[in-house]
């Protein structure tokens, strides 16, 4: 069981500043995402689109912003529990929570936030008949680990910039790669195409365009896939291999965030007021693109605002007889459950006023 | 410049008939969530989510896809001849009278 002060779910920028904004106030934060990598649609959308109402960036690539919340939130050592969706949560009797993954992992909270966005990103499966008779027997839809392919002949199938990447990662661990593409053009950048070129003149990877994986074969795991080439022929191809990846990119799904017993308004979880962002269910909170209320807009800012009110007003609820006064940064500093100690240089000034006026 | 004139079709049948501006540089899938038709639109308008993937059911000619749109399309569900990213078609007097119908969600 892991046990936090505040569950985040939800690794966008608003769930990783949630982390910071309860660090100051000595909160410990873990925090569930369904992606394998924290940053949410930032990290896996449009990593490499330039953001500009970032107030103090004028410009920020969204995989930059991600990467600079990640060091931000360093020093509060926060958990992850990442390449799980949270399924279920339970009340206890003390008013803390326990939340399980798809996976079966357990955590304890005194709060939750959710901070999912538009829901978890589930990602696009391929139409095959008894797909989930092979998940996790073969064939996944995202890589958590890629020492899990190392020697064996992976199929991985997609067109964008995950298809691409991982094809070139994988072409020096798996023993084959064959990378398959429904259309012969690419989406990706420019130089991980270049990248994937120049594997495929060196026999480390196979390419099959234009071409589409119609079935997977095997006795309780994946032992081929069926391919039909799409030329005129619509010639078929069997394929023999140990594992099946299919990257066709994410749809957001609220999920089974949505059976909670939270007020649901427009697939966005309700929060009555706009003074802590908690949800109908006390110690529940929402934050970020996830909740709705008046005059809800949906900017990364409007989140981390949010992310700032929902932890002082956990920390009430976890500490109930503190009183908490406020401290700018400037003056308290930044201290880190790592140790660490970031404060203004304080100069000393030995006399004041001794020059003479001239 | 003035408004046009188009009807969306929700996932329930409804026709909805709405004025669009042509002077707010807005697209159609910001015209979608305007009036609070179903339309997620994850990634904020980037062609990258397909989730605001619209029919045209009118004879309108919205040109080419771009490559962005037709690289979307290829990964979406539930795509037809007909199908479009709302968020690359922006509104132009040229528009005025088009019918879109909201594709299924995936």
């Amino acid at each position: 069981m892991i046990t936090t002060d505040i569950l985040i779910i939800g690794a966008g920028p608003t769930g990783l500043f949630a982390v910071f904004e309860a660090g100051l106030l000595k909160l410990k934060c873990h925090i569930i995402d369904a992606l394998a990598q924290p940053g949410g649609q930032c990290s896996e959308l449009y990593p490499k689109k330039p953001i500009y109402d970032i107030p103090g960036f004028p410009e920020v690539l969204a995989g930059d912003l991600v990467d600079n919340l990640m060091k931000q939130i360093e020093p509060f050592q926060p958990g992850f529990t990442l390449g799980e969706r949270a399924e279920t949560i339970e009340r206890q009797e003390d008013g803390s929570f326990i939340v399980t993954t798809n996976k079966g992992t357990k955590h304890h909270a005194k709060v939750v936030a959710i901070a999912g966005g538009l829901g978890s990103f589930e990602p696009r499966k391929p139409i095959i008949d008894c797909l989930e008779k092979y998940e996790d027997k073969g064939l996944a839809y995202m890589i958590k680990d890629p020492e899990d392919y190392r020697g064996k002949r992976v199929v991985i199938a997609g067109g964008g910039d995950s298809a691409l990447d991982w094809s070139i990662f994988l072409a020096d661990v798996a023993s084959e790669v064959t990378l398959v593409h429904r259309r012969e053009e690419f989406r990706g950048a420019l130089d991980s195409v270049e990248k994937v070129e120049e594997l495929v003149e060196q026999d480390k990877i196979r390419l099959v365009t234009p071409a589409e994986i119609l079935d997977i074969n095997g006795e309780g795991k994946v032992e081929s896939v069926l391919l039909q080439h799409n030329d005129e022929a619509k010639r078929m191809e069997v394929i023999e291999c140990d594992a099946f990846i299919p990257l066709f990119g994410l749809a957001p799904k609220l999920g089974p965030i949505a059976d909670w017993g939270l007020e649901i308004e427009k697939n966005a979880i309700k929060v009555d007021n706009t003074l802590d962002y908690q949800t109908n269910v006390p110690g529940i909170y929402a934050i970020g693109d996830v909740n709705t209320y008046p005059g809800k807009l949906k900017l990364i800012l409007c989140g981390f605002h949010e992310a700032t009110l929902m932890c002082q007003s956990a920390y009430q609820r976890i500490f109930p007889d503190k009183r908490y006064v406020m401290k700018y940064t400037t003056v308290g500093g930044v201290n880190g459950f790592d140790g660490s100690r970031k404060e203004a240089e304080k100069a000393v000034v030995k006399k004041i006023g001794n020059k003479q006026n001239v | 410049m003035s408004d046009i004139k188009m009807t969306i079709i929700d996932r329930d049948g409804q026709r909805h008939e709405v004025d669009a501006p042509t002077d707010m540089n807005m697209n159609v899938m910001e015209v979608c969530k305007a009036y609070d038709l179903p339309v997620q639109a994850v990634c904020g308008g980037m062609a990258m989510c397909a989730t605001c993937q619209c029919y045209i059911i009118s004879d309108h000619d919205l040109g080419e896809r771009n490559d962005d749109e037709e690289a979307m399309l290829w990964e979406a569900q539930n795509v037809k001849d007909n199908s479009r990213l709302g968020c690359q078609i922006p509104i132009t007097e040229d528009l005025e009278g088009l019918v879109i119908e909201l594709a299924p969600e995936e």
